[in-house]
């Protein structure tokens, strides 16, 4: 058994050493869970490869895998990618997160970049971004446009990531609209257009004149449309076609200026295994235009917003705020901690029903 | 012209041609397709076939081939059972599921007790789970005659939600930090499904899938049960009349296939994926039905089809990551393969003929 390891390690060894001698170019792989044009998640991870080919042109080259399942499958796909003398590889799905760690074991001279996860190595670092900055004013142009005090909001999951953005959105509707009321649909998808439109129908159907979504494709924004009176945001990307109504506004991942700046780290040499959570600020979150179906006072309202987040002057989670139960979280004038934000998995006070176990 | 004219006897030529025909029509059309997108054709059909087989890094893909292979024919088997006496079980990707949260469910309970006891107390669980889920369509079907290809089917969707369900509640990680997902088996030792030899790929479940095809093999050809099972599927009326109880034919088809699609789901979860998570199932329960039915529904046939099933997912990534190749490509590239294999089906039951023009 011994010696079975010893061939395998140094078979392993043997083909990075050749894949390396092959080029001098740095070679960067993406692992995708969805497909390249999926228009939201993937699509953002994808842009980001394509301004770090525009950045650093022929000094890198750049392979992608598109549709990875998470699991054995993506474990095999970072393997090979390994093999075939990958000096930096991104891994853009929280179900890789082991599959990552196991396979970076193996390569400890290849750097691994694991998006929205947990577990780090030596040569892994984690990377997401503060969605819920975003959220805040998604939260304040919603709260203040809703006409039926109705706001539909699509989960994918009921993970920290999604609790987090719908406390964020909340927090900050209710605080111009008192009588504000959340409808949240759980579709347990990323990325599923007819589960998506269904639970767009289903909470317009239920008055919801505002539905955000957590989910990456426009099915939602295409079912507001159909609807009429109804408003969206883009998600993950800037769903700009459905502007300038339905789509208001959106969140925007912009993945570029990180990738380019680990993928300099690893030509210089200086890159180092960290933990990355970066917002409006230094441009991981961007806000998309805001169109003129929200007056114009409200768009002042929420750029004003958008500006104290970036610079640090205001923080989306700043006491007063109470918990579901009514129990205190956070005192007048505190703010989160990002430990507790990373683990967020209850609502706060006013948000009615139950996180789904 | 040319006009088809049934065959008196299905030839046993095609059957066995046709499978390799369409292989063959799939690396032609699949190469077009491949040209059409701007890729050398022949370097794409070398990659997707040759290099994990015989490539620089062929000692990494060879023991990849027997994870991805392992639970597509131990599925396929089962499934091949049924649909051999007509019984249609479309719903092993539920049964799949359900294996696998009945066998990490039994690991999870005893962590972190090592024993020697866990793993196979997990194997058991693993084959009830499947079995009980296939259980359900089969008792419908002979109590009240309902079809078991939409009962089945529709019970995939049910076990996905206990999937999602038993990830973000009973099942999930204590130490997770509130992210959905258990506690991977491979780091608890008693109940990790690892490598019988290290770097072999040969786990439990390539072993079982082995024994499932022999013993397949021998209850088809040696078995009476085998027998009735061909006599129906071939003579429905002839099977009544040769004394073959229907009912229990059901229970048997739909419970065998139900158990060993249980059991590559605990073999899949406690080995290669090592977790009970939402997106735990990657849909080898619904490949399996292609699998059966270009192996033929003969076990020897599954094994050499699961084999090449894997192949082509384990070279279509190498392909698009190597030669860029979108994914849809891919999964054109392997529809195709099914695609042909029905088409080249027709010549197995008729023949072409010169036709002679009719006189009005």
């Amino acid at each position: 058994m011994k010696l079975t390891k010893l061939l395998t390690t140094a078979a392993l060894a043997a083909g990075l050493a050749t894949g390396a001698l092959a080029q001098d170019k740095t070679k960067v792989g993406f692992v995708f869970v969805g497909p390249v044009g999926d228009g939201g998640w993937t699509y953002e991870h994808n842009e980001g490869r394509l301004a770090l080919e525009e950045e650093f042109g022929d000094a890198v080259e750049t392979v992608f895998v598109e549709n990875v399942a998470e699991g054995p499958d993506s474990e095999r796909v970072m393997t090979q990618m390994a093999l075939d003398g990958a000096d930096l590889i991104f891994t853009t799905s929280f179900g890789y997160m082991d599959p990552t760690i196991n396979v970076a074991k193996k390569f400890p001279d290849v750097k691994f970049e694991h998006a929205t996860g947990y577990k780090r190595a030596d040569n892994v670092s984690t990377y997401s971004a503060r969605f819920y900055e975003g959220r805040a004013i998604q939260g304040h142009i919603a709260g203040s446009m809703t006409k039926s005090n109705i706001i539909g909001y699509i989960g994918s999951y009921p993970i920290p990531e999604v609790i987090r953005g719908i406390n964020s959105a909340y927090i900050h509707a209710k605080k111009v609209n008192p009588d504000v009321q959340f409808k949240i649909v759980w579709a347990y998808t990323w990325f599923d257009p007819a589960k998506e439109a269904d639970a767009a129908k289903v909470l317009i159907e239920q008055g919801a004149d505002v539905v955000l979504q957590h989910t990456d494709s426009t099915a939602p924004q295409a079912a507001a449309q159909e609807a009429g009176n109804v408003i969206t945001f883009g998600q993950a990307s800037d769903m700009a076609q459905y502007a300038p109504k339905p789509r208001v506004s959106s969140i925007i991942d912009n993945w570029a200026p990180y990738y380019i700046a680990r993928t300099k780290a690893v030509m210089d040499g200086t890159w180092e295994s960290t933990d990355t959570w970066d917002g409006i600020g230094p441009g991981m979150v961007g806000i998309g235009e805001i169109t003129d179906a929200v007056p114009a006072e409200v768009k002042e309202q929420a750029l004003a917003l958008k500006d104290s987040i970036a610079s640090g002057d205001y923080h989306p989670f700043t006491g007063p705020i109470n918990k579901q139960d009514g129990s205190a979280w956070l005192a007048e004038g505190d703010t989160a901690d990002d430990g507790t934000l990373a683990g967020m998995n209850f609502y706060v006070e006013g948000i009615e029903g139950d996180i789904p176990q | 012209m040319i006009r088809l004219e049934k065959r008196p006897q299905p030839s046993r030529a095609f059957s066995l041609a046709t499978p390799l025909l369409a292989v063959l029509a799939t690396m032609v059309f699949g190469g077009l397709m491949f040209a059409v997108l701007g890729k050398d054709p022949v370097t794409s059909i070398i990659t997707i076939f040759w290099q994990p087989l015989f490539g620089e890094f062929a000692f990494y893909y060879r023991p990849q081939l027997l994870i991805k292979g392992a639970p597509l024919v131990l599925i396929a088997i089962g499934l091949s059972l049924g649909f051999k006496a007509g019984i249609w079980n479309i719903g092993a990707e539920g049964q799949y599921i359900m294996g696998a949260l009945f066998g990490a469910g039994v690991g999870l309970a005893f962590y972190p007790m090592e024993s020697f006891i866990v793993f196979p107390m997990m194997v058991l669980a693993g084959a009830f789970g499947g079995w009980l889920w296939a259980m359900i369509p089969a008792l419908l079907k002979v109590k009240f005659g309902t079809n078991e290809i939409l009962v089945s089917l529709m019970l995939v969707y049910v076990a996905e939600q206990f999937l999602a369900s038993m990830s973000l509640g009973l099942m999930k990680n204590p130490e997770g930090f509130g992210f959905p997902g258990s506690r991977n088996l491979q780091q608890y030792n008693s109940a990790f499904n690892a490598d019988l030899i290290e770097g072999s790929g040969m786990h439990w479940g390539v072993v079982a899938a082995l024994i499932a095809v022999i013993f397949a093999y021998v209850l088809l050809t040696k078995h009476r049960l085998g027998f009735a099972i061909r006599v129906t599927g071939e003579a429905p009326r002839a099977a009544r009349f040769s004394g073959v109880n229907p009912t229990r034919l059901v229970l048997f088809c739909l419970g065998a296939s139900g158990l060993l699609a249980g059991l590559a789901g605990l073999f899949e979860v406690a080995g290669p994926a090592g977790q009970v998570t939402i997106d735990f199932n990657v849909g080898y329960g619904f490949t399996a039905i292609i699998v059966a039915f270009l192996g033929r529904l003969h076990p020897i046939g599954i094994l050499l089809a699961g084999g090449l099933m894997a192949l082509t997912y384990i070279g279509g990534d190498i392909a698009q990551s190597q030669l860029g190749l979108p994914a849809a490509a891919i999964q054109v590239f392997q529809g195709m393969l099914l695609f042909f294999l029905l088409a080249f089906d027709l010549l197995t039951n008729y023949r072409l003929r010169p036709g002679r023009t009719e006189v009005a």
